[in-house]
C-alpha cells in the first residue's frame, strides 16, 4: 500500500509544479457599464458594503461580508426579481487562508440572468440561514454543515443530511483524508461488532488494498478459484468444469444415450 | 406389456426409492431457496431482472421476498455504505435459519471502485458471505448461474449443519 501523506498543507504544497504552466483566468469585466447588472449592483451597494463586484461569462459575481448574506438575498429576491436559489455551498480555503467561501447562486426566471453572492466566514464562524427566503437553502445548508462543518444559524432543522448522525469530521475539507480517518474506517465494526472487535481484526485486516497470498478466507486474493479454506500453501488444487447434474441430484437422472431405446414399432 | 415390472434385483424388490433424510431435506431447500429482496444500487436493477419474466427466477424455485422472517437467502445487490452497514447486519439477523447470503458484484464484495471513507470495503466485514459473485454488474444469468453453484452447496452439506460464527475481518 502507498504511505499516507497527510494532506494538511495540500494547498500549500503542491506536489508537482510546472514552471510553464499558467493557471488559466476567465476575463472579468467591470460591472458599471453592464446594461443587465449596472442596476442590481447599485440596489445592493446603496444598503450593503460590496467588497468587489465583476462579470464573469456573463453572469455578475457579487462579493459581501457573510452578516449581510440574508439581507443581500431577500433584497435580490424582492426587488431584483431573482426567484430561484438554484444552488448553495461552499469551498474549502482553510488551508490558503484560513476560511469558508460560501456561494449562493441565483437565477431570475423573469429577467433571465443569473448572479453569484459569495461571502466568507471563518472556521468557528457561523452564517445565518436563507432557508426562509428559499426553501432550496433548506437541505443545501444541510448538506453544507455536513460536508464542511458549517453552522447555520436559525436553521429550521440543522441536522446531517449524507452522513450518519454520530459520524465525526467532516468529509468535504481538503484535510479530510479520502479513505477516512480511524473514526471513518472503523465505523461499522464499532457500531456492529463494538469496539472491542478492533483488537480482533487488526489494523492490517482493515486495510482494502491488503493481498494474502495464501488466505482463502477472503475474496480478495490473487490466484485461481478455490474453495473456502482450503490450504494452497502446497500450491493450488486444479479446479474440473463441473455441471449442476454431476454427482448426482435427487429424483433428476442425466440422460444417458446408451441406455435409451429408441421406439421403431409405432404401433406399439 | 409389462410396462410397469418390478424390477426385484433393485432396491430390494420395492418400487420406492431409498435416500436419507439430509438430501430430502436439502432438496426441498435448494429447491426452494426463497430471497430477500434487497437491491442497494445498480446490481439490484440486474436482481430484479433476474426475477423477471425473461430470466424467470422462479424456475429454480427462488421467489423474491420483502420480509427477512420469509427469507433465507439474501443477495447483496450493491454497494453497501457505511450508514446502511447495521441495518444490513440487522435485517441478516432477522431470517430465519438456515439462511445463506449472496455477495453479489463487486462492490459488494470488496468496495469495488469505491475504496472512500463513505463504504463498507466488502460485505463480508459486516455478515457471513457464502458465495461472491464478480462482475460490474454481473448480467442475470450469472445470478442464475451463482444461484445454482449456491444450490449445489446446500445439496452438499448436512441438513443440520450448525452455522458458523462469522469470522472477524
Amino acid at each position: 500500500m502507498r504511505t499516507y501523506t497527510p494532506k494538511d498543507n495540500v494547498q500549500k504544497k503542491p506536489y508537482y509544479t510546472d514552471r510553464y504552466w499558467v493557471a488559466p483566468q476567465v476575463a472579468k469585466s467591470d460591472v458599471s457599464e453592464d446594461a443587465v447588472f449596472a442596476a442590481d449592483l447599485e440596489a445592493i451597494k446603496a444598503k450593503y458594503e460590496v467588497l468587489d463586484a465583476y462579470i464573469q461569462l456573463g453572469q455578475m459575481v457579487v462579493v459581501i461580508n457573510a452578516a449581510d448574506n440574508y439581507g443581500v438575498i431577500e433584497l435580490l429576491k424582492n426587488e431584483g426579481e431573482y426567484n430561484q436559489l438554484s444552488e448553495l455551498s461552499a469551498i474549502d480555503w482553510l488551508a490558503a487562508e484560513g476560511k469558508f467561501e460560501v456561494f449562493y447562486q441565483m437565477l431570475s426566471m423573469s429577467k433571465r440572468k443569473r448572479l453569484r453572492v459569495k461571502c466568507k466566514i471563518g472556521e468557528k464562524e457561523s452564517i445565518e440561514s436563507v432557508e426562509k427566503l428559499f426553501r432550496s437553502a433548506d437541505w443545501s445548508e444541510r448538506e453544507m454543515y455536513d460536508m464542511f462543518g458549517i453552522a447555520i444559524n436559525n436553521h429550521p432543522y440543522m441536522k446531517r443530511i449524507l452522513m450518519p448522525d454520530d459520524w465525526e469530521g467532516y468529509p468535504l475539507r481538503k484535510t479530510y483524508p479520502l479513505q477516512g480517518d480511524e473514526f471513518a474506517q472503523w465505523y461499522e465494526v464499532d457500531k456492529i461488532f463494538g469496539k472491542e472487535a478492533r483488537d480482533i481484526i487488526g489494523p492490517e485486516n482493515r486495510d482494502s488494498a491488503r493481498v494474502d497470498r495464501y488466505d482463502t478466507e477472503r475474496f480478495a486474493r490473487l490466484g485461481h478459484e478455490v474453495p473456502r479454506g482450503t490450504d494452497i500453501s502446497q500450491g493450488e488444487p486444479d479446479t474440473p468444469l463441473v455441471y449442476q447434474e454431476e454427482g448426482g441430484v435427487f429424483m433428476i437422472d442425466k440422460f444417458n444415450a446408451e441406455k435409451s431405446v429408441v421406439i421403431s414399432d409405432r404401433d406399439r | 406389456m409389462a410396462q410397469h415390472q418390478v424390477n426385484y434385483l433393485k432396491d430390494g424388490g420395492l418400487p420406492v426409492a431409498l435416500t436419507t433424510i439430509d438430501k430430502v431435506v436439502n432438496w426441498g431447500r435448494s429447491n426452494s431457496l426463497w430471497a430477500l429482496t434487497y437491491g442497494l444500487a445498480c446490481c439490484g436493477i440486474e436482481m430484479m431482472a433476474s426475477g423477471a419474466s425473461r430470466y424467470d427466477f422462479d424456475r429454480f424455485g427462488t421467489i423474491f421476498r420483502a420480509s427477512p422472517r420469509q427469507a433465507e437467502l439474501m443477495i447483496v445487490a450493491g454497494t453497501l455504505t457505511k450508514k446502511h452497514a447495521e441495518f444490513i447486519r440487522r435485517l441478516y439477523d432477522q431470517m430465519t435459519e438456515p439462511k445463506w447470503v449472496i455477495s453479489m458484484g463487486s462492490c459488494a464484495n470488496t468496495g469495488g471502485m469505491f475504496n472512500t471513507y463513505a463504504t463498507v470495503q466488502g460485505v463480508d466485514r459486516v455478515i457471513p458471505v457464502d458465495l461472491y459473485l464478480p462482475g460490474c454488474a454481473p448480467r442475470p444469468e450469472t445470478l442464475q448461474y451463482a444461484v445454482m453453484l449456491l444450490q449445489q452447496k446446500i445439496r452438499r452439506e448436512s441438513a443440520n449443519k450448525s452455522q458458523k460464527p462469522k469470522r472477524l475481518m
